[in-house]
């Protein structure tokens, strides 16, 4: 579903990596692992008895303790370390929630249920199907839409505000050129580490609405290609495009859904012989077209949906 | 030759390496650096005189840029002790270093090519607000000095001929155009001292005579001035005082009609000493 809680989910994702990628220039690749840092978080904190709020900060702030993890020791150094560290680190993270076993504060390989309740006893719309045509969703499924496309709003507009300011110039400064920013008296290491955090901070938010939209926290949800998906949003969107993220994901989900839809369609109408395209093949097809729809934007509208075309070209001097 | 205050101000200064001088402002003594076995930078002892042009040349790979790294902290020293204005610089951060008011540009321009020509100048200036997390999304604590920011950046890109270019993004602006937008971004920050590393390195004539101007007016301003360069017309024409290195060293320094004829320079730029090295070695 293009506008589903999972498209909201990977657009506020992307709102995060947006500010670290599209706007400081830092190469997280393990964005995922905020996610996973605020769905455990908040899981965890519900499921031993706290309550939902003390859930979604514990959240947040394990988002920012992962955030300064990551910045403290490679933010110093060239920007390809950070990369490293974080694509590394975040899988770690998953293998190390999934490590122990069912009993234990993670649920290991099974997670933890049962968490959402809070979240869910918030839910301001009766029980019953909300939705025009062939497109509805449950009284839950339109709550959790709701916050997560206000999470969205929000933070869009918090990203606006501080990519405007004399913060973000420093920010844009950083990306351009760090030595720069340097000879000019900028302290190029705080401002990176806020960045990283702040996006972080938002990429927890993120995976607190997968979470409460499926009402588990699995270390299956927090594989590596969630990160490259939601670069695949970011880019698609148009980096350093305040729209772009939310842009982005709509485009890459409505995508993935029409060409699932498609050819799944065209085999049963044997348009495609099953000797070449099976049933099975669909889910893997999906994901080879958005490549290709990828690769495609990249040669004839580098700068994605809503980027500056300017800002490319000048990059390829 | 220089025939102003600043000029004067070299009187009676001795023409050698190392020399102290009246009311110098960057001091540099001891200053050690090497790459493995190559040693890029041995300076014993280095002046710069307050409200003057100095000059640094020497052949390629003299030490000359490291000097200028170590001396703004974007390298380490391996030992050495250096100070600004009477401040010790030694263990600063890079950043830490333009707060103290000597701000230095690159030989290679670093314009901020995705960011428009006005951003570049306002990014530099000091003590922002806005720049700090807390107060950045309050516009109104910082709207004020962003416009008092802005008022002075134009006024600086109007006197650097660059105020027409202001919307445009820095990475469409000419090599030459880049170097007078590096410079007037370094006096955004209001500094007291400037290290420009080759400020006419690839820039046309028209725009060489123009930066020269700018340079020759911020001294008149009071401003301190040193500066790499290897157009020796350029040294000639614009510098107070003449400084020399070879081989991390410095091997000569003057005012710039001593300089053209020392031996050691003529020898350091034409390789010469090494032929005589042989010639004098050879029959013994």
């Amino acid at each position: 579903m293009a506008i589903g809680p999972l498209a909201a989910a990977y657009a506020l994702a992307g709102v995060g990596l947006n500010l670290q990628f599209g706007y400081t220039g830092l190469l997280n690749f393990g964005h995922v692992a905020f996610m996973l840092a605020g769905a455990y978080g908040t899981a965890i904190t519900v499921n031993e008895g706290g309550p939902l709020w003390l859930g979604l900060l514990v959240g947040v702030a394990a988002a920012v303790v992962l955030g300064l993890i990551f910045g403290l020791p490679t933010l110093r150094l060239r920007a390809d370390y950070l990369a490293i560290v974080t694509i590394a680190a975040a899988e770690v993270l998953r293998i190390v929630v999934a490590g122990p076993g069912e009993d234990s504060l993670t649920g290991g390989v099974f997670g933890i249920q049962r968490f959402a309740d809070g979240f869910f006893d918030l839910n301001p719309f009766p029980t019953g199907d909300y939705g025009i045509g062939r497109v509805s969703f449950t009284a839950r499924g339109m709550w959790v839409l709701t916050a997560a496309w206000l999470l969205v709003a929000v933070f869009t507009v918090v990203v606006a505000l501080l990519t405007r300011s004399p913060w973000g110039r420093v920010v844009r400064a950083i990306r351009e050129d760090e030595d720069a920013a340097r000879s000019l008296g900028k302290n190029v290491f705080a401002v990176k580490l806020q960045s990283l955090v702040i996006g972080g901070s938002v990429g927890a938010l993120a995976g607190m609405i997968l979470a409460f939209d499926r009402q588990s926290v699995r270390p299956g949800f927090f594989l590596p290609v969630i990160t490259f998906a939601v670069y695949t949003i970011v880019i698609l969107g148009g980096p350093a495009s305040r729209m772009g993220p939310i842009v982005g994901a709509i485009v890459y989900w409505f995508v993935i859904q029409f060409t699932e839809g498609f050819t799944r369609e065209a085999i049963g109408a044997g348009w495609i012989p099953e000797s070449i395209l099976g049933p099975e093949d669909v889910g893997a097809i999906r994901f080879a077209l958005v490549g290709l729809g990828l690769m495609l934007l990249m040669i004839f509208r580098p700068q994605g949906v809503l980027g500056k075309r300017q800002e490319v070209l000048i990059d390829a001097q | 030759m220089p025939s102003n205050a600043a000029g004067a101000a070299f009187a009676g200064v001795a023409p050698e390496p190392g020399v102290p001088k009246p009311d110098p402002v960057l001091v540099v003594d001891g200053l050690h650096k090497a790459f493995g076995g190559v040693v890029a930078v041995d300076v014993e002892h280095l002046e710069c005189q307050r409200s003057a042009i100095t000059a640094l040349i020497g052949p390629n790979g003299a030490g000359k840029t490291t000097m200028f790294n170590l001396v703004t902290d974007f390298e380490r020293a391996d030992r050495g002790r250096w100070s600004f204005d009477g401040r010790s610089l030694e263990g600063m951060l890079a950043y830490e270093v333009p707060r103290t008011g000597l701000m230095r540009t690159f030989q290679l321009t670093k314009a901020l090519a995705r960011m428009p020509v006005l951003d570049n100048m306002k990014l530099a200036a000091p003590d922002q607000r806005g720049e700090r997390l807390r107060d950045c999304l309050l516009r109104p604590r910082w709207a004020a000095q962003e416009r008092a920011v802005e008022k002075r950046a134009l006024g600086l890109l109007e006197r650097f001929n660059l105020d027409q270019m202001r919307a445009e993004y820095a990475g469409t602006l000419s090599g030459g155009q880049r170097k007078l937008l590096e410079m007037a971004r370094a006096l955004m920050a209001e500094p007291r001292m400037l290290l420009l590393d080759e400020p006419t390195a690839g820039v046309n004539p028209a725009l060489v005579h123009s930066i020269l101007d700018h340079v020759r007016e911020l001294r008149a301003d009071g401003m301190t001035i040193l500066f790499v360069e290897h157009d020796m017309d350029v040294v000639m024409g614009i510098s107070d005082w003449v400084v020399c290195m070879s081989e991390g060293a410095v091997i000569a320094e003057g005012p710039p009609a001593s300089i053209a004829e020392n031996d050691s320079v003529i020898d350091a730029y034409l390789g010469t000493s090494r032929i005589e090295a042989v010639d004098v070695e050879g029959p013994g």
